[in-house]
């Protein structure tokens, strides 16, 4: 079966020829008119949209958006804050860069919706502190907003007021996780809170009730806001509605960025139909299906057992070209959606290597406040780096696995299960080659690629 | 504090944008480091006292985040992403040309002292991998070739300033 057809609803406008990121541009486009709307609707009403649209957040977790809303403390009498999490860092992933550089008032109105819906004053975009240019866009958008009276005080009239500032992070993965980015944007080192009690929608900036979005996400509330709840609810499948985005890279003949209706596309299509499959005279290997952190999948394993369809449970017996891209499919094999950064590696790589790779970017972003992570991260970077630069043991993969069972569970935030997922796959499902990297490394060309 | 005039005035009006002066922390240390081009003592003290808060509490920030530097840099600064999507599709080839094109190893500043090269965690552009960030501007799938390229037009431009 070739893969389905595209629909862009939130990247419609990406790398269309002569649309510009300026605001005129924007409203030839039928810009802001879905602001104007929603000014005009009860607030209530936009929430239940979101509800019903089934949104699930973009960021990674994929926690439904109309949840996150519902649980934001209205009663404390404390203001509510909004903040766009435009912190993407997960390698990976890279949709959000283009959504603030080509196209950021779609971005700026997505956000005046959801403060509004929600009647928060003050949102903060906080932005990753490698895009300066992306900052300076989208400080010109919301100048230029501002001053059509879409942003700032006495919106269109209304008498609701909103401002929007941008935030620059300074090259902490870590502040991609809410609530390191809330202490990050407080002005202080970005140590994730512990949760209970501080979880945002009640205890979150400055102690007030705060909603954390994703820039995907509330560009789809944008959408949402426009086509309504259900219709969007149509798009996709049960549970995984809306449209999703791939980011997909490393080796395949055709790398980029695609957005398909969720869970209508295989990996097998994404990757052979869409992306051109592999690189000429290779194979797949493996490839890690959303952002580094998410478990490995590897070609030829088979992936069996029992799912709902419908109202029925059916059997099923998946190759990883066979795998619905949606958040529950994924998880289904053991695996996740994650922020839908693809990286696929074919039978060049060699897997000890590229795990190095992984380890190094973890123990540099721990922020170190629970020893598991900040500990064991560093030993899964020392121990695989040694094993490509240094002298490497049979069973150095069992020792990596050790190290890798003993975070997960025991931090404060979900890092110390990202930083020991790609261990743990690697290794159980590679086992073979970090048996033998000791005796394969002597007979590896010198002059291959370095990935570490 | 020894700064630019405009660079004061955004100072002063970056704080407005927060409740809680603190928050002003990472902003005001951007601010200086694109003026200072490093974050001094003097400039830690500084902020501290602007922000009503302990030295110490700008400090810790510092040393936290990767981006805000201790000691000056090259004219340029050069980083080259090292996470696993560029890394597959030669990241290190394109930060050893660099390196090898400036005479400097990664972290110090080139003989010359016109580049820092460095390598740095994902930089969000994995489609185009391998890229690299040089000063505010990202290029994209820089190959060898295209490394030497934009080593070249570095180092003509250097020449046409003496």
């Amino acid at each position: 079966m070739s893969a389905p057809a595209q629909q862009r609803i939130i990247f419609k406008h990406i790398d269309e020829p002569g649309y510009t990121n300026d605001i005129e541009c924007y409203l030839r486009n039928g810009g802001y008119e879905v602001l104007k709307k929603s000014v005009g609707r009860k607030p209530e009403e936009l929430i239940d949209e979101v509800k019903k649209s089934g949104l699930r957040g973009r960021g990674g977790a994929g926690f439904p958006c109309g949840v996150k809303w519902g649980l934001v403390d209205r009663k404390s009498g404390k203001p509510i804050y909004l903040i766009v999490n435009a912190d993407e860092s997960e390698p990976g992933t890279f949709k959000d860069r283009y959504i603030m550089h080509q196209d950021p008032h779609q971005l700026i109105e997505g956000t005046i919706i959801s403060c509004f819906a929600n009647n928060v004053k003050q949102a903060y975009i906080y932005i990753r502190g490698e895009m300066p240019e992306g900052a300076r866009i989208l400080e010109k958008a919301i100048a230029e907003a501002r001053a059509k009276n879409f942003v700032g005080p006495n919106i269109l009239g209304t008498g609701y007021s909103c401002e929007i500032y941008v935030h620059r992070g300074a090259g902490a993965y870590i502040c991609g996780e809410e609530t390191g980015l809330i202490e990050s944007l407080e002005g202080k080192r970005a140590n994730p809170r512990i949760k209970p009690p501080y979880f945002p929608a009640v205890l979150g900036l400055y102690q007030c009730p705060t909603i954390v979005n994703n820039v995907e996400t509330l560009c789809h509330v944008k959408y949402i806001a426009e086509h309504g709840g259900e219709a969007y609810s149509k798009i996709g499948t049960p549970g995984n509605t809306g449209t999703r985005i791939f980011c997909v890279s490393g080796h395949v003949q055709r790398p980029g960025y695609y957005e398909f209706p969720a869970g209508t596309i295989t990996m097998g299509q994404l990757l052979n139909d869409v992306c051109g499959g592999p690189l000429p005279g290779r194979t797949f290997k493996a490839v890690i299906p959303g952002g580094s952190s998410a478990k490995v999948l590897k070609f030829g394993e088979r992936y069996k057992g029992k799912r709902k369809v419908g109202a029925d449970m059916v059997d099923y017996d998946w190759g990883v070209e066979d795998v619905p891209m949606d958040f529950d499919s994924l998880a289904m094999i053991g695996s996740m959606g994650g922020s839908g950064g693809v990286i696929v590696m074919d039978d060049t790589v060699n897997m000890v290597e590229a795990l190095a790779n992984i380890n190094a970017f973890y123990s540099h972003e721990s922020c170190g406040q629970c020893t598991p992570c900040r500990e064991g991260s560093l030993w899964m970077k020392k121990i695989s780096s040694r094993m490509v630069h240094g002298d490497a043991r049979p069973q150095d993969g069992a020792l990596l696995k050790s190290v890798a069972d003993q975070i997960p569970g025991r931090t404060i935030c979900a890092f110390g299960e990202a930083c020991s997922w790609p261990t743990q796959s690697f290794i159980i499902k590679f086992k073979d080659e970090f048996d033998a990297y000791s005796e394969v490394k002597k007979t590896l060309p010198a002059d291959r690629r370095v990935l570490v | 504090m020894n700064l630019k005039p405009e660079t004061f005035q955004r100072i002063d009006e970056v704080i407005t944008h927060y409740p809680v002066k603190r928050s002003a922390t990472l902003p005001l240390l951007h601010l200086i480091q694109e003026d200072a081009g490093y974050i001094s003592e003097e400039a830690i003290t500084w902020i501290a006292a602007k922000l009503e808060l302990q030295p110490i509490n700008v400090l810790e920030v510092v040393t936290f985040y990767p981006m805000f530097r201790r000691a000056p840099i090259g004219r340029r600064h050069i980083k080259v992403c090292r996470t696993l999507s560029c890394a597959l599709s030669g990241g290190y080839k394109t930060c050893e040309t660099f390196e090898k094109e400036f005479c400097t190893h990664r972290g110090e500043i080139s003989p010359d002292g016109e580049v820092t090269v460095e390598f740095v965690e994902c930089l969000a552009s994995c489609g185009t991998a391998p890229v690299v960030l040089i000063d505010e501007t990202l290029h994209e799938k820089v190959d060898v070739t295209k490394a030497k390229q934009l080593s070249d037009q570095i180092k003509a431009e250097a020449k046409a300033r003496k």
